[in-house]
């Protein structure tokens, strides 16, 4: 077993570099090269826990770095970290987009607020991935809206405020039931067990309750998660503040904080709740795959590229959503492979759309034509992310979605016809938008557009990579995903998953 | 023949009331003997040095009670336990806050004498003898001591109409809501034969009332009474005119030390005296509850002038607060103990922000006067954003905790339900704190003047600050004396 304070450092190096970044406030300069070097250290850090994490830890069940201190006893409150397999993909995640977002979305207006902002921000999602314990989740989870909120309203587009607010109120909305979930869960666990109030995970999974109770406590948590995530029928927040967010913004939303959602519907209300699963199961499943369709079918509509990225990741999140109920482990693994990749190829999309929108000042989609003539790298960048994003196969895209619809193909087989259609539309939209984005004669100011630059194209290397890689060798994360998803299916597995 | 029989007199368990009460006489009359009017910095500085007297007399008190548990004095009217003693301390540091707040205020606005001060002494000392008290006929003293002093300071800016015209507003619905509190007081005692709380609870714990219509029309118009002075919907009808109309320290004065006062009152009446009619009162506290968090929420949301907005506020916070009497037992005492230590020094902090902002006149409290104030005085918008943050209940302040508490004690006790609402009225207050903050960072509002910050109420607002933050990070310390303070609570 590691150390924890490895991870109590990931998630305190962004905030002590937050502290830094926002005192200089009289130079921009300074903050911009210190939030660069703490996003640094902090990638290289990740690594270290990477390549350290050992999943055989006896009588840890797959996790490490683990410990717990008790910090308020009357509230329960404690810090308990640990990692296991698919914590720590997601945590290699987040300190890859901070790293992308600061260096391919720079800001300059007022960048040590900014950078402030991005780095805090960081380290509240770092800390709801390590936490193993409901309450420091919700905590982290809850923090995560205030960065989220200063980032969107104060740098986004001209309705940004609105579209913060409605961010805000919406999740802020979705946790109120998180909130009261996890405290009945907790004094359910208190009034069997005795001893203090507790939420670390494996006092309350082991909490033994009746299927309704299940059923009422995986609502709670699952209308968090959906708003988190989004889940149709209640994403209708991500449209307008993906769009109206600086390009940083929609990066960190859409690659992380929407993660947050899925994952802690993996973790927590499947997890701590596999009762319910039977009965809520076809809910999730339709809506997931009405996301899917939905979201798929919406997307080929919209006239704004940034709308489009939103609606794609609304159909995206829907095959999350699709693997993580599913009930088979195959597409567990899958959707959890799909967290990282959507995360890489959304960010990807999302550079790309900040390249456009330095370059011509707009995202909609017909003041756009022709690009690939005077900007063929920007032009092959965008396939590249667009083609994994479809599920071309030998991209990383392919192998998260097919895993998750062959998984759901095995166990709920109509929902999985169904959800195939979204692989079909996705196709249709993202080709259809390279179309008219690229294809065709470049006039007046699209003519003048300047191809990607050293930097920008240097920023793209990690995210090309990654498609790539993982889509022709995914084996070594899987090999970590696995052993963990197994671990939590075993507890769950009296409510009907086929292992 | 006999005479009068004096009961016994414990006198360190009146002591925080009788420094206050004196510190009061001494003022009024050394600016009655005083030729011309006593100088400003030292009616300030007696001011506080008293305040923080009868805040250490409090620790003396709570070594005591450590000692030798909860006691009971001059016939058994005046309670020194835990939770009296604790939040008499929070009432007496609310006062010196408010002091510092007000002394730069009466500088501001030209108000010379020690009459602010003395009332302010007074109604500070009604609301410890609340937190106190163990017979309703001394709730009602310390209710009458707190509002009187209060009706007053509502008037004190002769220069704004609006003041008096809320002043009278203040009293005549206070006086009405006296009258039925004092209505209930009596017919509880018709019900029951006592006013003293432990035995109302020994009563109705070892009788069974054939009858309870009586004891049912005396607790409901107690409650009411309650009700309307701890301002939930729909007794609140007085509060936003005024809060708006008072001069700003006062409303942040009234808005933390009555909060305390009466729901220290409100509580003991509730769970001690009449816990055993938990299934009576609960249904109401539900309805009030639920009024008061959606209603003050949304009502809040279309205010346009800061000070109705914070009452509406103060009215959700209210609700909140009634969770932790809705549990109705030691973790629902402690919740609202936590609740009080935490929202005073906030709401004290956020009222001297909005004393300064409202610039001379006490005019400039529509939000358009904080566009882009956090741009100009980083440090003063920075403290105001904290602070409204904590309010709306974010982690990392004390306002998350305070939440948290009482809505924990509800989930426990079964107010699962209750609970969910009153957070969903708490997702609606958000927007409005919100929109606050966004004007604060908004990029706007340039050319406006920076707003000086004078150094006794930029010492409040770093304190209000200070706390919410450190307390927000480590909150283990009070609520641990929260919990501590109410295991010697008196049944």
């Amino acid at each position: 077993m590691h150390s924890s304070l490895w991870l109590t450092v990931l998630v305190a190096l962004p905030l002590a570099g937050s502290v830094v970044a926002g005192s200089l406030r009289r130079r921009a300069g300074a903050a911009y090269v210190a939030g660069v070097v703490t996003a640094g250290v902090e990638l290289v850090l990740t690594a270290v826990v990477v390549v350290l994490y050992n999943g055989h830890v006896a009588g840890a069940a797959t996790f490490d770095f683990a410990s717990r201190h008790v910090l308020a006893a009357p509230f329960g409150l404690a810090w308990d970290v640990a990692l296991d397999g698919i914590s720590l993909l997601l945590v290699a995640l987040t300190s890859l987009v901070l790293v992308l977002a600061l260096v391919g979305a720079r800001d300059r207006r007022r960048e040590p607020a900014f950078v402030a902002w991005l780095l805090m921000l960081t380290s509240f999602t770092m800390g709801s991935f390590v936490s193993h314990d409901l309450l420091l989740f919700f905590i982290f989870f809850e923090l995560t809206l205030v960065p989220s909120y200063f980032l969107v309203a104060q740098w986004g587009a001209r309705e940004a405020g609105r579209a913060a607010l409605k961010f805000f109120i919406y999740t802020f909305t979705g946790s109120a039931f998180l909130f009261v979930g996890a405290l009945y869960l907790a004094f359910l666990h208190q009034h069997q067990a005795g001893g203090d109030l507790t939420f670390a995970y494996g006092a309350l999974s082991a909490t033994v309750m009746s299927r309704s109770t299940a059923v009422w406590l995986f609502g709670a948590f699952a209308i968090a998660f959906a708003v988190k995530s989004p889940i149709w029928p209640l994403h209708t927040w991500s449209p307008i503040t993906y769009a109206e967010a600086p390009t940083a913004g929609s990066i960190e939303l859409s690659a992380l904080l929407a993660k947050l959602g899925s994952y802690g519907l993996l973790r927590f209300a499947v997890g701590l709740l596999p009762l319910a699963l039977t009965s809520t199961r076809p809910v999730l499943l339709t809506l997931a795959v009405i996301g899917i369709v939905y979201g798929s079918a919406l997307a080929c509509v919209t006239p704004d590229l940034k709308r489009l990225v939103a609606y794609s990741s609304l159909a995206q999140m829907g095959f999350i959503t699709l693997g993580v109920v599913a009930g088979s482990k195959i597409a567990m693994v899958g959707a959890v492979l799909l967290m990282f990749n959507h995360g890489v190829i959304t960010a990807g999309f999302f550079l790309l759309i900040g390249f456009l929108e330095r370059r011509r000042g707009t995202a909609t989609i017909a003041d756009l034509t022709g690009l690939q003539g005077p900007a063929p790298v920007l032009a092959a960048l965008f396939t590249v992310v667009m083609l994994a994003s479809i599920g071309l196969p030998g991209l990383s895209g392919f192998v998260s979605e097919y895993l998750i619809l062959i998984g759901t193909f095995a166990t709920h087989a109509w929902w999985g016809v169904a959800a195939t259609f979204g692989v079909v539309l996705a196709a249709l939209y993202l080709l259809w938008v390279y179309q008219r984005v690229f294809h065709g004669r470049a006039t007046g100011e699209n003519a003048q557009v300047v191809d990607a630059t050293t930097s920008e194209r240097w920023v793209m290397v990690p995210v090309v990579v990654l498609v790539v890689v993982l889509g022709v060798f995914p084996k070594p994360v899987l090999d970590r995903i696995s052993p963990s998803v197994q671990q939590l299916i075993s507890h769950v597995a009296p409510a009907g998953v086929s292992k | 023949m006999t005479g009068l029989v004096l009961p016994s007199i414990h006198y360190l368990a009146i002591l925080p009331v009788v420094i206050l009460f004196v510190a009061a006489l001494v003022l009024l009359v050394a600016s009655a003997l005083v030729r011309g009017a006593l100088s400003r910095a030292l009616t300030t500085g007696f001011t506080l040095a008293a305040s923080l007297a009868a805040a250490a007399a409090a620790i003396w008190q709570w070594s005591y009670v450590a000692d030798h548990g909860a006691t009971t004095t001059i016939a058994h009217a005046i309670v020194l336990d835990g939770f009296a003693v604790v939040s008499s301390a929070v009432v007496a540091l609310s006062l010196a806050l408010a002091t510092l707040v007000a002394h730069d205020w009466s500088r501001r606005e030209h108000v010379a004498g020690a009459e602010y001060h003395v009332l302010s002494l007074a109604a500070a000392a009604g609301a410890i003898l609340m937190c106190q008290a163990n017979d309703l006929v001394v709730i009602f003293l310390g209710l009458e001591i707190l509002s009187i002093g209060l009706y007053v300071l509502v008037a004190f800016d002769r220069q704004r109409a609006i003041s008096a015209e809320a002043a009278l507003k203040y009293f005549l619905l206070g006086g009405f809501a006296s009258a039925i509190f004092i209505y209930g007081a009596a017919l509880v005692y018709g019900a029951t034969g006592s006013t003293n709380l432990t035995s109302l609870s020994y009563f109705l714990g070892s009788n069974t009332l054939l009858r309870p219509g009586l004891l049912f029309a005396g607790g409901g118009l107690l409650l009411v009474g309650f009700a309307f002075k701890v301002a939930v919907v729909p007794f609140h009808l007085w509060s936003p005119d005024v809060y708006h109309g008072a001069p700003t320290p006062v409303t942040g004065f009234m808005a933390s030390i009555v909060k305390v006062g009466a729901f220290a009152a409100f509580l003991r009446v509730l769970v001690s005296a009449l816990g055993t009619q938990m299934t009576t009162w609960r249904p109401i506290l539900f309805v009030l509850i639920v009024a008061s968090t959606l209603v003050g929420a949304s009502l809040g949301l279309v205010q346009r002038n800061i000070k109705r907005m914070l009452a509406y506020s103060s009215i959700n916070h209210a609700g909140f607060i009634l969770l932790g009497l809705y549990a109705a037992d030691a973790r629902g005492s402690a919740a609202t103990l936590f609740y009080l230590m935490t929202y005073a020094p906030i709401v004290v902090a956020s009222f001297a922000v909005v004393t300064l902002v409202g610039g001379e006149g006490d005019e400039a409290h529509s939000i358009a006067s904080y566009r882009g104030l956090a741009r100009r005085q980083p440090w003063l918008g920075g403290a105001l954003a904290v602070l409204l943050l904590s309010q709306l209940g974010a982690p990392l302040t004390t306002g998350f905790y305070a939440k948290f508490a009482v809505l924990a004690a509800s989930v426990d006790a079964g107010g699962g339900a209750l609970a969910l609402i009153a957070l969903l009225g708490a997702a609606i207050a958000a927007s409005f704190y919100l929109r606050w903050v966004f004007a604060l960072y908004a990029d706007e509002g340039r050319g406006a003047t920076r707003v000086p910050v004078p150094a006794a109420t930029g010492l409040v607002i770093a304190l209000g600050v200070v706390i919410t933050v450190l307390f927000g990070l480590w909150p283990g310390p009070l609520a641990s004396l929260a919990q501590h303070a109410t295991v010697l609570f008196t049944p």
